[in-house]
């Protein structure tokens, strides 16, 4: 197991690397630069900011140093906001998106998989089919349809909650996008637990227990252990769709978290700010994806010779 | 294969959902000819119209908007009666009146040319006939007074066609790198699937922001983006399906016969993956539209004067207070075409393989 976990920690360095690589290039490589402002600056003072921020040198040696910088868990100073690093904005805006992606990744778990399994003990019946509309209706309506539609109704028609703002992580502030990002997810985990609960209590095992006349419960509880595995194996992929998701749902709710610095870094040209966010969205990634895999093998043992 | 088209059509919910994708494109397609308005023709007077089956202007605007005219005319409506869709207006004005003044009229969205019936002596008295016009929003107009319908299926002109070509690119790259991956095998298939399985943790999404943002947007640059995404789930499962290919009595015998190994490929392997591609292509189109329509809604994607249904919600989010419909709208259109899309490719996916979904117990 021990073994198994340290050969999935070596399979993730080429893909950090390839997160870095890849994301200095592209940006380095673009038209314009992060000093181009509507009315160009002196020749002598444009050569000046680009000496401090080290863009004078050749791309290779600018590449080898933010590597090594990086490495040494410095993310470089910020182009767009002078006075702080780009370490410390993503300290600002880490702990609103971990709030948000947490809380709806909680959130979609807890629905997904309550429907999913309400749904797949009653095939047919009525939780099952409005699980299936409503799971359908989840994959088919974005995340920017769902954060309007929820403003207008509980921030405007019902004046329940804010429509935007973060003031400090206050709850109220926190029902409306934790909600958007969760519902997709919901739907999507949802339809997964109940198709591969349904495949689960046909197998044999099951119908011996059914023979034996466990209740339904005790059954139930069985089959979802093993059913469960393709849930497991999806999270990875989850927690990337809710960081993606939070570009928009941050973007509407005004909430000061990464996807909001990435976004503004990326329309600034603040080449680290963008850097420094793709590759802190990569580690969780990354991780995320390594837990996924840790649990399934912790499910599941045959897992853990695979490759 | 007549199994499958039996199995589709047998579902109701599929065959609906194939009728209405037709209908859809058939819309997108012809539609804007047919809605009486261009799609870019704006109509100052009549912004953020509600949508309805009345034709506009609406009677009761017609007197206050003539007020605007007349003072832009430098007259005054001193009456107007109305009669089978004919102003009878009368105007005075301090001074002589140049009649070349009425090009108002038509110039505005509320009025046909106008012609002088009586003229006062002194000539500071007009009385004038200008027909109504009758134009209808059966969908409303959006912030700069263009017809919602026509814009939304021009959108959809463009949100259809980058879900079917941005597929289409996905399908290609995911069949050849699978393919070639699955039959090579050994050492090659194992660095292919390795890189495969590197790209699949990169957070895409967020390069292909960066690529939108920081390079000057087309069509074309989405349609790479999108593609380049999209095909790694592709890749894997063709090569999958390769694999078990490979071993198979009919791919051994062609490959006795001393065929070469990319003919072996195009006859052999690819037509026998088609069945599990065609399903996953038809789920991929949803994403693909989706992943689009998240890109315009962020600025990124379809640039003005051309529209997405993704562009189309921005603009509807932005004037949410103000005109809902402009958001109900394009949302409606995205909406049910992307139901549309995964209920077939969900039953596709059945009908080609029944034991799915736990239809019967595995064996």
């Amino acid at each position: 197991m021990i073994g198994f976990v340290l050969r999935r920690l070596l399979q993730a360095v080429p893909t950090l690397f390839a997160v870095v690589t890849i994301s200095f290039f592209l940006v380095r490589l673009a038209p314009g630069g992060p000093f181009d402002l509507e009315r160009p600056l002196a020749p002598a003072a444009m050569a000046a900011l680009r000496r401090t921020y080290g863009l004078d040198q050749s791309l290779p040696v600018q590449y080898l140093r933010y590597l090594g910088a990086l490495l040494q868990g410095d993310f470089g100073p910020s182009f767009s906001f002078r006075d702080l690093g780009v370490a410390e904005l993503l300290a600002r805006g880490l702990p609103v998106s971990m709030t948000i992606g947490g809380l709806a990744l909680v959130l979609a778990l807890i629905l997904g998989i309550g429907l999913g399994t309400g749904a797949a003990l009653r095939p047919g019946g009525a939780l099952d089919r409005v699980v299936g509309f409503g799971a359908g209706l989840g994959l088919a309506v974005p995340t920017f349809v769902v954060a309007p539609l929820l403003q207008i109704v509980f921030g405007l028609a019902l004046g329940w909650l804010p429509i935007a703002g973060w003031e400090g992580g206050a709850a109220r502030h926190l029902v409306l996008p934790v909600l958007t990002l969760a519902l997709p997810q919901a739907g999507i985990l949802a339809r997964l637990t109940r198709a591969s609960l349904r495949e689960t209590l046909a197998l044999p095992h099951i119908r011996t227990q059914r023979a034996m006349g466990l209740p339904a419960h005790r059954i139930a509880r069985h089959a979802l252990r093993a059913a469960l595995l393709p849930v497991v194996a999806i999270l990875g992929s989850t927690a990337a769709a809710l960081l993606t998701g939070s570009v928009v749902v941050e973007t509407l709710f005004g909430l000061p978290g990464l996807g909001r610095y990435f976004v503004d870094g990326a329309l600034n040209r603040d080449y680290t700010l963008v850097m420094g966010t793709v590759v802190l969205v990569g580690v969780f990634v990354v991780v995320l994806n390594l837990a996924a895999d840790v649990a399934c093998a912790l499910l599941d043992p045959r897992l853990r010779t695979a490759p | 294969m007549r199994r499958v088209v039996q199995r589709l059509v047998r579902d109701r919910a599929s065959l609906a959902a194939l009728g209405f994708l037709v209908a859809m494109a058939l819309a997108c397609l012809v539609g804007p000819s047919l809605t009486g308005h261009a799609p870019g023709r704006i109509y100052p007077d009549l912004v953020g119209t509600a949508p309805g089956l009345a034709a506009h202007p609406r009677p009761e605007t017609v007197r206050p908007a003539l007020d605007r005219l007349a003072f832009r005319m430098r007259v005054t409506v001193a009456a107007v009666t109305f009669r089978d869709g004919t102003a009878r207006v009368t105007l005075d004005a301090p001074k002589l009146i140049d009649p070349r003044v009425l090009t108002y009229l038509p110039r505005s969205d509320l009025f046909g040319p106008a012609t002088i019936l009586e003229r006062s002596e002194d000539g500071r008295r007009l009385v004038v006939a200008a027909p109504v016009l009758r134009r209808f929003f059966l969908l409303g107009t959006d912030g700069l007074g263009r017809d919602l319908l026509t814009r939304s299926l021009v959108a959809g002109r463009v949100s259809l066609a980058i879900g079917l070509v941005a597929t289409a690119v996905a399908l290609v790259i995911g069949l050849v790198y699978g393919a070639v991956a699955g039959y090579a095998g050994g050492r090659l298939d194992a660095v292919m699937m390795r890189a495969v399985d590197v790209l699949y943790a990169l957070p895409f999404v967020f390069f292909v922001i960066m690529l939108l943002v920081f390079f000057p947007a087309g069509l074309g640059l989405i349609l790479v983006a999108i593609g380049t995404v999209e095909w790694l789930d592709m890749a894997r499962m063709v090569r999958a399906q390769t694999l078990s290919l490979r071993r198979r009595d009919f791919v051994r015998a062609a490959e006795a016969f001393g065929l070469s190994a990319p003919r072996i490929l195009a006859r052999h392997i690819v037509p026998n993956t088609l069945g599990p591609v065609a399903v996953a292509a038809t789920l991929l189109v949803p994403r693909v539209i989706l992943l689009e329509s998240f890109l315009s809604f962020l600025g990124l994607g379809v640039q003005e004067p051309e529209t997405s249904w993704g562009a189309l919600i921005a603009e509807g989010a932005r004037a949410l207070e103000s005109a809902p419909w402009m958001l109900a709208v394009p949302a409606a259109f995205l909406v049910a075409t992307l139901l549309a899309l995964n209920v077939l490719g969900d039953t596709l996916g059945k009908a080609l393989d029944p034991r799915r979904d736990g239809l019967t117990a595995p064996p």
